[in-house]
């Protein structure tokens, strides 16, 4: 964490597209009269999306101006909430973990790629492909390390993996979500290492229309992460 | 009520008192940064930390805990609270240590050193070493306006400042970006605060994060005389103490005094001091051949002598200011009383008040305080905010209660609350004297408040706007046993002392208007009369004490006291005597009003009957008992609402215009303060950018 300041440059203005403002009014609906100002995080949120992952100072104002509420009191929420960047961001946002169990699997060495490849932190390469940043847990430390780019996680990264993924994203290349190496979800990297006599899946006489299948684990196994 | 134990003593309070009220009840002191009482409870501070038996087993926040809160013992015993425990030494040590972490060491150049809370719980509380070697964290300053100066290395993270100016004055400015350590106070992209009362915020800063701008590094808490006294600025006579060092006006502060400002004063009130040092008169002058040149005392005496003795008596005027104290105006009116004259009027805007009518219908009778009891007000041809900032954000203290409905007419203006607007002018007003749906809410309310204010008054059909107000409110029940809640806003503070003691036009005299019409009058005496016009060819002799409008039409000018400079009884706009004490003397040749008058009356053979200000004050209590029991509100028969209301008069029908146009410069000290022109340049610059 450092202190995040708005960005120098600003575009002039900012409204709410017609699709985003009904939505954003819907959002608003929820909330009981005089209570609308609870809507402002979906809203800074859809402006951030509208934006191009970044929430542009007019933004704060417009979103500020729908909710009836002082400026400040939304720049309070905007600067507060990490996700929301205050800063232009890559048309790729690569937020690469570097929390311990991240950093105990190689983090460090992603960094390198990422330093290599797109530049400093918060910089954006030059054709608006990407940028990066190195941000606390994200949360999917079983398959660390990993980096999330937009809404997607990329998991169980090498330097090597990481560069591809970079090339492909900055080629507008389709990627791989989730796990790089295979992996089922969050499941040991060897495969299932436990509950794997089959007799547990089978079900009891009593049982009609048994359907122990080789699909039941899994989806029991999905269920379990989800 | 729940009882409590409170280190070993059992107190009884009521049950949601927090801990800490009860420790305070119970004589503890708990030492505090965040928790204040007019504020909400933000519990963010730590220092209040107490052990509680019968609470979690931890420090607990004796500000954000309350004693219902807290579970009896197992057989029944009151929770018992700790202050002095092992536990608690600790946890005060532990969070002043977190909090000197990042405060910087530069109190030998801070504004706020010698009355910093956080000095002075740092020596009662905390330990005296530091282990903290690592960098300090830096902040970098914010502009946030004219008035107070931010050094955010020094903040503490207390949030006063951004509660207050939410909450109390009404004008969100401030607030917290950030968060954790990184966490700053500032206004929306560094613009100015636009509250009215925003320099109460240095005074909140426990810390020296905030303090006054205009004085930065000019004087130190523990070299400055201080000195109780009331403001004058406008109508409320907040309480205020002036600090002086030498003759010198340093700063001015609030005092507490729940009835009137609670401890929060304006802008106005608080910033003016320069303007006390600025376009002073200190010696008399007399106009030569069109030029003012300096004279003596006795030249100038001389000169308005024989202007005197040479006008008839019913051609001699005399025309008080708004910022006179009773004694001058008493001594001021005794004087034209023994020349004969019964011109006299106080009442600059002539606004249409009459003291014959009796005193409810010229005060705020049920008080300032009383509105917190009110729940419903109308509002006629006012703009509390800037015609009594302290009296609006009580309207907005009682707003915030809840349940409360504020219609207005007049103007529109930005009150910091929402309003009811029902229309501009007497037309509406007239409609509420019937039946309408405000009508109905009023009537409905168990406590309506009417609030007239001056700007419905300074017209030509001000005594029939009048009469109709006093009108509605007797229709609305407004009136009626324990309650009166017809209320008169002024904004001179001069103005209900010097109806109270009649300084109107006498039997044939004439007022304000008619003695500054060309040809009225061949002499009238401006008591610091700065809002008139005298038409030329009237001899004016001018006591005051500011080189202002006043004195450049004056013939002769008498320098006078400024309110800072002699000791007297203001009564403010609920009628309420107050006593100002002198806190430093007047420049040069410069005396007291009353002591000028006294002088000039020996001269013009009309000596005045008194040799001493208690000889004076005196005099006016045995004329006026009720001036001499200060600080006492006596409360107004209301039958004279009735009978202002059987009054009548067609009034006509334009718009009720405002009374205080710039908040900043309406009198003539506030008019040489150059923090006020600054502020009032800022102010004008902001509407023009708004209305475009």
């Amino acid at each position: 964490m450092s202190v995040r300041r708005l960005a120098a440059e600003q575009p002039a203005s900012f409204a709410f597209t017609p699709e985003n403002e009904a939505w954003a009014d819907r959002q608003i609906a929820k909330y009981p009269e005089g209570r609308q100002a609870s809507a402002v995080i979906p809203l800074l949120w859809k402006a951030q999306e509208q934006a191009g992952g970044w929430t542009p100072e007019p933004a704060i104002r417009a979103v500020a101006d729908k909710l009836g509420m002082a400026y400040i009191r939304v720049l309070e929420i905007a600067t507060f909430y990490t996700m929301f960047n205050l800063e232009p961001v890559g048309r790729h946002f690569v937020q690469l973990c570097g929390t311990t169990p991240c950093a105990l699997r190689g983090a460090d060495k992603l960094k390198e790629v990422c330093h290599r490849k797109i530049g400093p932190e918060r910089h954006v390469t030059e054709d608006g492909a990407l940028s990066w940043l190195e941000v606390e847990c994200l949360g999917a430390c079983a398959n660390a390390p990993m980096v999330q780019v937009n809404y997607d996680y990329f998991e169980d990264l090498t330097p090597e993996s990481l560069e591809k993924l970079l090339d492909d994203l900055q080629a507008g290349r389709p990627v791989k979500t989730g796990s790089q190496i295979g992996r089922q979800s969050s499941a040991p990297e060897s495969g299932r290492a436990s509950l794997t006599d089959p007799s547990l899946y089978t079900r009891k006489p009593a049982d009609a229309a048994p359907a122990a299948d080789a699909e039941a684990p899994r989806a029991g196994a999905g269920d379990a992460e989800a | 009520m729940a009882k409590i134990i409170v280190d070993g003593t059992e107190v009884d309070v009521p049950a949601e008192y927090t801990l800490l009220q009860a420790c305070e009840v119970a004589g503890v002191e708990i030492p505090r940064f965040c928790f204040h009482e007019r504020l909400s409870i933000a519990g963010n501070c730590r220092m209040c930390l107490v052990e509680v038996k019968g609470g979690p087993p931890k420090p607990t926040a004796s500000c954000a805990m309350a004693v219902k809160d807290l579970r009896p013992g197992p057989n029944g015993e009151p929770p018992v609270v700790l202050t002095k425990s092992p536990m608690v030494k600790k946890a005060r040590e532990g969070v002043m240590e977190f909090l000197l972490i990042n405060h910087p060491l530069d109190c030998p150049i801070c504004d706020q050193g010698g009355e910093c809370d956080l000095q002075d719980q740092a020596m009662a509380y905390g330990v005296d070493t530091s282990r903290f070697a690592e960098n300090k964290r830096a902040v970098e300053d914010k502009y946030i306006g004219p008035l107070v100066r931010t050094s955010m290395n020094r903040c503490i993270h207390c949030t006063r400042c951004v509660r207050f100016s939410t909450e109390v004055a009404g004008v969100p400015d401030l607030g917290a970006i950030g968060r954790g350590e990184d966490m700053e106070i500032t206004t929306y992209l560094e613009h100015a605060m636009r509250s009215e009362m925003q320099g109460n915020v240095a005074d909140l800063c426990p810390v020296g994060a905030l303090t006054h701008k205009p004085y930065a590094f000019h004087a130190r808490p523990w070299e400055l005389a201080k000195t109780e006294s009331i403001d004058v600025m406008d109508a409320v006579g907040s309480n205020i103490r002036i600090d002086t060092r030498g003759r010198e006006v340093m700063r001015i502060l609030p005092r507490v005094h729940e009835g009137v400002n609670e401890e929060w004063i304006s802008d106005k009130t608080r910033y003016v001091w320069d303007g006390l040092k600025t376009q002073r008169l200190d010696r008399p002058y007399v106009r030569k051949n069109g030029r003012l040149v300096p004279a003596t005392w006795q030249e100038a005496f001389d000169t308005i002598a024989a202007k005197v003795k040479a006008a008839a008596p019913g051609r001699i005027g005399a025309i008080a200011g708004d910022l006179a104290s009773v004694e001058e105006m008493f001594a001021l009116k005794q004087l034209m009383g023994k020349l004969g004259s019964v011109n006299l009027d106080a009442r600059q805007d002539g606004a249409a008040l009459d003291p014959a009518l009796g005193r409810a219908s010229y005060v705020f009778n049920p008080g300032i305080a009383g509105i917190e009891d009110a729940d419903a007000i109308l509002l006629i041809g006012t703009d509390p905010r800037h015609e009594a900032s302290i009296i609006n954000a009580r309207l907005r203290k009682r707003w915030r209660a809840g349940g409360l409905k504020v219609a207005l007419v007049g103007e529109r203006v930005d009150l910091t609350y929402p309003y009811e607007y029902l229309g501009a002018g007497p037309e509406t007003l007239a409609e509420l004297a019937g039946n309408g749906t405000f009508a109905d809410v009023l009537k409905a309310a168990e406590r309506p408040l009417v609030i007239v204010g001056q700007g419905a008054l300074t017209r030509a059909d001000g005594a029939a706007v009048l009469s109709l107000a006093a009108r509605v409110a007797v229709a609305v029940g407004a009136v009626k046993d324990g309650w009166n809640g017809f209320a008169v806003l002024h904004t001179a503070a001069s103005r209900v002392g010097a109806l109270d003691i009649g300084f109107v036009p006498g039997e044939g005299g004439l007022g304000t208007v008619a003695m500054t019409n060309p040809g009225a009058q061949d002499v009238v005496f401006l008591l610091g009369a700065d809002e008139v016009d005298v038409a030329p060819g009237t001899f004016v002799v001018y006591l005051g004490t500011h080189g202002d409008r006043g004195a450049h039409r004056a013939d002769v000018i008498l320098p006078g006291a400024a309110y800072s400079e002699k000791s007297g009884i203001y009564v403010n706009t609920e009628g309420r005597p107050q006593f100002a004490n002198r806190a430093a003397f007047p420049p040069g040749e410069a005396r007291e009003d009353w002591a000028v008058l006294r002088a000039l009356s020996e001269l013009l053979g009309q000596k005045l009957p008194y040799d001493t200000l208690f000889a004076l004050r005196a005099a006016l209590v045995q004329a006026h008992p009720h001036l001499g029991r200060l600080d006492e509100v006596e409360p107004a028969d209301p039958a004279a609402v009735a009978k202002l209301a059987a009054v009548g008069g067609t009034p006509d029908k334009a718009a009720f215009a405002l009374a205080v146009r710039d908040f900043y410069l309406t009198n003539p000290i506030a008019r040489a303060s150059a923090v006020m022109a600054e502020c009032s340049s800022l102010r004008l610059g902001g509407a023009a950018v708004a209305a475009e």
